[in-house]
C-alpha cells in the first residue's frame, strides 16, 4: 500500500470514517477548506467531500467547541473536536473533565458521549511554555474519558479509528514531531484496539513502559543497549488511560526491572501511577526499585538548549537503564 | 398578543402546578425532616418553565441546571422516576448516581442537568447542531439563570448559535439572584436580552409571571428555531421567592422587595386567567388534586425503593465494565 506520514494517517482514517458513518463530523479553528485544512492540515481535503457542516469552521471558542461537540455526541453524532494545542485544554476544562468524561455515569448509563479531542503538543519545536505540554495526567486522573497517542503512523491511523468507533470520550493526542514519521499503510478500515499496549522491542533485563514521541528515544537506547549487551523491553502503552495493566505487568514479571518514560513532567506524572502499581503487584518479581523519567518540573522554556535540557534525553534513559540493571 | 386556546391554557395550568406542587412537596418533606438532600426551590419560578416546555414537543431537547426541577416535571419525566432519584434510589432516572442537581431523563428529551453555572449553552448548541446536521426539525432549550449570562461560556455559545443559525433557545430566568448576589451586583446592563443584540441575535424580555406573555415567547422562538431563523435569547423576569438552596439564609433579599415580587406570583394570576376564560374553580382544583395524589404516591413508592448497589461503581464509567 506503500508508506504514509502520521498526518496523512489521521486524515485518511478520518477521512474513511466520515466516508462510512454520516454522523461523524469534525469541528474547530481553522479545520475547513478556507482557513487552509487545520493548522497542521490534519482536515486537509475533507470540507471538498464532506461540505462546511461536516467540516465546521468554528470561531475561537474552546468552551463552544467542546461544548457542542459534547451536545451532538448526546444526540448520537460522532463529533471529531479539534483543539489547536494541547495547552488550550485549560479554557474548556469544565467541558471536558464535569461534562464529557460525567455524562455517562451521571446519567446512570442513559446517555454516552461518544466524540474524539484530537489536540496536538510536543516539546522541541521552540514553541515555549504555553503551546508546548503534554498534560495526559490532567485526564489519566478523571474517570471516565479515555487518553490516547500513538508513537508511529500505522497506529495513529488506527487509534484514531477506534476512538472514533469508541462510544466513550477519547481525548487523541498528537505529537508535533512525530507528524512526518512514515509506516507503511495498514489500509483501510485498520483498527488498533483502545486500551491494548504494543511490545514495541522484545528485550528480556528491564522494561522501559512509555508512549508517544518517547517511545523513539526508547527504541533508540534499547539498539544502542543492545550492543553492550543490555535487553531492554520497550512497551508503547499506545493507551494511557485506562491502560492495558496486563501487558505492563507481564513484561516486569518477565524481566524483573522497569523504568517508566514520559515527556511531562516526573512529579505526579503518569509514570508515578505506573511505578506505585508495578510495586503493589510485582514486589516479589522486582529485582530493584521502579525508576521514573520524565521531563523537568518547570515551564518548558523556549531557548533551544533549555528546551533540550529540560526533555527526557538518550542519555539520561541509558543512565537510568545502567542503574537498574546494575551496570552503572 | 395572540390568544392561547383553551386546550393549551389547561396543558400550561397542569404543567404549573405539577412544578408547584412538587415544589411544596419537597418542601415539606425537608422541613419535616423526611429527607435530607440538596434541593434547589422553584417557588416563584413555576410558569416559565411550564410555558416554555409547554411549547415544545416531546422529542425537543432541554438541557437545564440544578434549579431544573421545573423543566424536569414540566416536560413529563414521570414523577416516581424523579422522585427516586433525588431521593438517591435504584429505581431513579438514573439509578441514584445523578441526583437532583444531575437529572437525565432522555426519553422525554431532558438530557443534561448541571451542576455548573453557564456550562448547559455550549452543550445546547451542540444537541441543536445534530438536528441540524440530521435535519430532524427537533429544538433545543437551554435554561440557566441571569447569573450565568456573566460567564465565559455563555457568551461563546450566544456567538457560535447565531453564526450557525443553530434551533436552539436560551431561556435566562432572571429570578434576581445568583446565589446570594442581586442582578444590580453582578451585571450593569440594563437587561440580559439586549447582550444578544451585540450577537446579531433576537433577544427578547417577558414578564415570567404573565402567562400570555411567557407562552407567546415561547412560541414564537421555537417556531423561529424550526423555521431555521436561528437562536432566540429569552429573558423571562421572574423572582426567586426563597432562598438559593433549601433551607439557605436569605436575609439578604430585601423583606419589603419580597413582599413587592409576591404581589407578582405567578400562581394566583394564572388562576385568574384561567376562571377568565370560564375554567371552573372546581376543575382547577381537580387538577391541582389528581397531581398532589400522584406525587403521594410518587413520593411513598420512592421511599419504598431499594438503594443502589455499590457494584454499580464499575458501571456507566465506560460503556464496559470497569475492572
Ligand atoms: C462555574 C460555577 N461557579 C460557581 C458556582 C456556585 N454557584 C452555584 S449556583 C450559583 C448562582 C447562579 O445564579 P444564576 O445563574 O442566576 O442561577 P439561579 O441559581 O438563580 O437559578 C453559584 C455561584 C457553580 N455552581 N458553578
Amino acid at each position: 500500500m506503500g508508506m504514509i506520514t502520521m498526518t496523512q494517517a489521521l486524515n485518511h482514517a478520518i477521512d474513511q470514517a466520515m466516508a462510512e458513518d454520516a454522523g461523524v463530523f469534525c469541528l474547530g479553528e481553522d479545520v475547513a477548506a478556507k482557513q487552509g485544512g487545520g493548522v497542521f492540515k490534519i482536515t486537509s481535503g475533507l470540507t471538498e467531500k464532506y461540505g462546511e457542516n461536516r467540516i465546521r469552521a468554528t470561531p475561537i471558542s474552546e468552551t463552544a467547541i467542546i461544548g457542542a461537540a459534547i451536545g451532538a455526541a448526546l444526540a448520537g453524532q460522532r463529533p471529531i473536536a479539534e483543539i489547536m494545542l494541547m495547552n488550550f485544554v485549560g479554557v474548556c476544562m469544565d467541558q471536558i473533565v464535569n461534562h464529557a468524561a460525567k455524562l455517562r455515569f451521571m446519567s446512570g448509563g442513559q446517555t454516552s458521549v461518544p466524540m474524539v479531542i484530537r489536540t496536538t503538543t510536543g516539546v522541541g519545536v521552540g514553541f515555549g511554555g504555553q503551546h508546548s505540554d503534554m498534560l495526559e495526567a490532567w485526564f489519566a486522573h478523571v474517570a471516565g474519558i479515555k487518553v490516547v497517542t500513538p508513537s508511529n503512523a500505522a497506529d495513529a491511523k488506527g487509534l484514531m479509528r477506534a476512538s472514533i468507533d469508541c462510544n466513550d470520550p477519547v481525548i487523541f493526542i498528537e505529537n508535533i514531531l512525530c507528524y512526518g514519521l512514515k509506516s507503511e499503510d495498514p489500509g483501510p478500515g485498520y483498527r488498533v484496539p483502545l486500551g491494548k499496549a504494543a511490545i514495541a522491542r522484545e528485550g528480556s533485563d528491564v522494561s522501559l513502559i512509555t508512549y508517544g514521541r518517547t517511545v523513539l528515544d526508547a527504541l533508540a537506547v534499547a539498539e544502542e543497549l543492545s550492543k553492550e549487551g543490555i535487553s531492554v523491553e520497550v512497551v508503547d502503552l499506545r493507551t494511557i488511560a485506562p491502560y492495558d495493566e496486563a501487558t505492563v505487568l507481564a513484561s516486569v514479571r518477565k524481566t524483573g526491572r522497569a523504568i517508566t518514560l514520559h515527556e511531562a513532567v516526573r512529579p505526579f506524572g503518569t509514570g508515578a501511577e505506573f511505578a506505585a502499581n508495578i510495586q503493589e503487584k510485582c514486589w516479589d518479581q522486582l529485582k530493584g526499585p521502579v525508576l521514573r523519567i520524565g521531563g523537568t518540573f518547570s515551564a518548558v522554556p523556549f531557548a533551544t538548549v533549555l528546551e533540550q535540557a529540560w526533555i527526557p534525553t538518550k542519555p539520561q534513559i541509558v543512565e537510568a537503564i545502567k542503574a537498574s540493571v546494575g551496570r552503572a | 398578543m395572540a390568544e392561547i386556546d383553551r386546550d393549551k391554557l389547561r396543558d400550561i395550568y397542569t404543567r404549573t402546578m405539577k412544578v408547584n406542587r412538587t415544589d411544596e412537596k419537597f418542601r415539606s418533606l425537608l422541613m419535616g425532616g423526611k429527607v435530607a438532600v440538596m434541593y434547589y426551590c422553584v417557588r416563584g419560578q413555576e410558569l416559565v418553565s411550564a410555558a416554555m416546555m409547554a411549547a415544545l414537543e416531546d422529542d425537543d431537547y432541554v438541557v437545564c441546571t440544578y434549579r431544573g426541577q421545573g423543566e424536569q416535571t414540566a416536560k413529563g419525566i414521570p414523577a416516581e422516576k424523579w422522585w427516586a432519584e433525588c431521593l438517591g434510589r435504584a429505581t431513579g432516572t438514573c439509578k441514584g448516581k445523578g441526583g437532583t442537581m444531575h437529572i437525565t431523563h432522555p426519553e422525554k428529551g431532558i438530557m443534561v442537568t448541571t451542576g455548573v453555572v453557564g456550562s448547559g449553552l455550549p452543550i445546547a448548541n451542540g444537541l441543536a447542531m445534530a438536528s441540524q446536521n440530521n435535519g430532524d426539525g427537533r429544538v433545543t432549550v437551554v435554561s440557566f439563570g441571569d447569573g450565568a449570562s456573566n460567564i465565559g461560556g455563555f457568551h461563546e455559545a450566544m456567538n457560535m448559535a447565531q453564526l450557525y443559525k443553530l434551533p436552539v433557545i436560551f431561556l435566562c430566568q432572571n429570578n434576581r439572584y445568583g446565589e446570594h448576589t442581586a442582578y444590580a451586583d453582578h451585571t450593569d446592563t440594563r437587561s440580559i436580552s439586549d447582550r444578544a443584540v451585540g450577537y446579531g441575535m433576537k433577544g427578547v424580555t417577558v414578564d415570567g409571571n404573565d402567562v400570555h406573555a411567557m407562552y407567546g415567547a415561547a412560541k414564537d422562538a421555537v417556531e423561529r428555531a424550526r423555521a431555521g431563523e436561528g437562536p432566540t435569547l429569552i429573558e423571562a423576569m421572574c423572582y426567586r421567592m426563597m432562598g438559593h438552596f433549601f433551607g439557605a439564609d436569605f436575609s439578604y433579599m430585601p423583606p419589603e422587595h419580597i413582599a413587592e415580587m409576591q404581589a407578582e406570583d405567578p400562581l394566583p394570576k394564572l388562576r385568574k386567567v384561567m376562571l377568565e376564560h370560564q375554567f371552573t374553580e372546581e376543575e382547577l382544583d381537580r387538577i391541582v388534586a389528581e397531581i398532589d395524589a400522584e406525587i403521594d404516591a410518587a413520593v411513598e413508592s420512592a421511599l419504598a425503593a431499594p438503594l443502589p448497589d455499590p457494584a454499580e461503581l464499575k458501571l456507566d464509567v465506560f460503556e464496559e465494565e470497569m475492572a
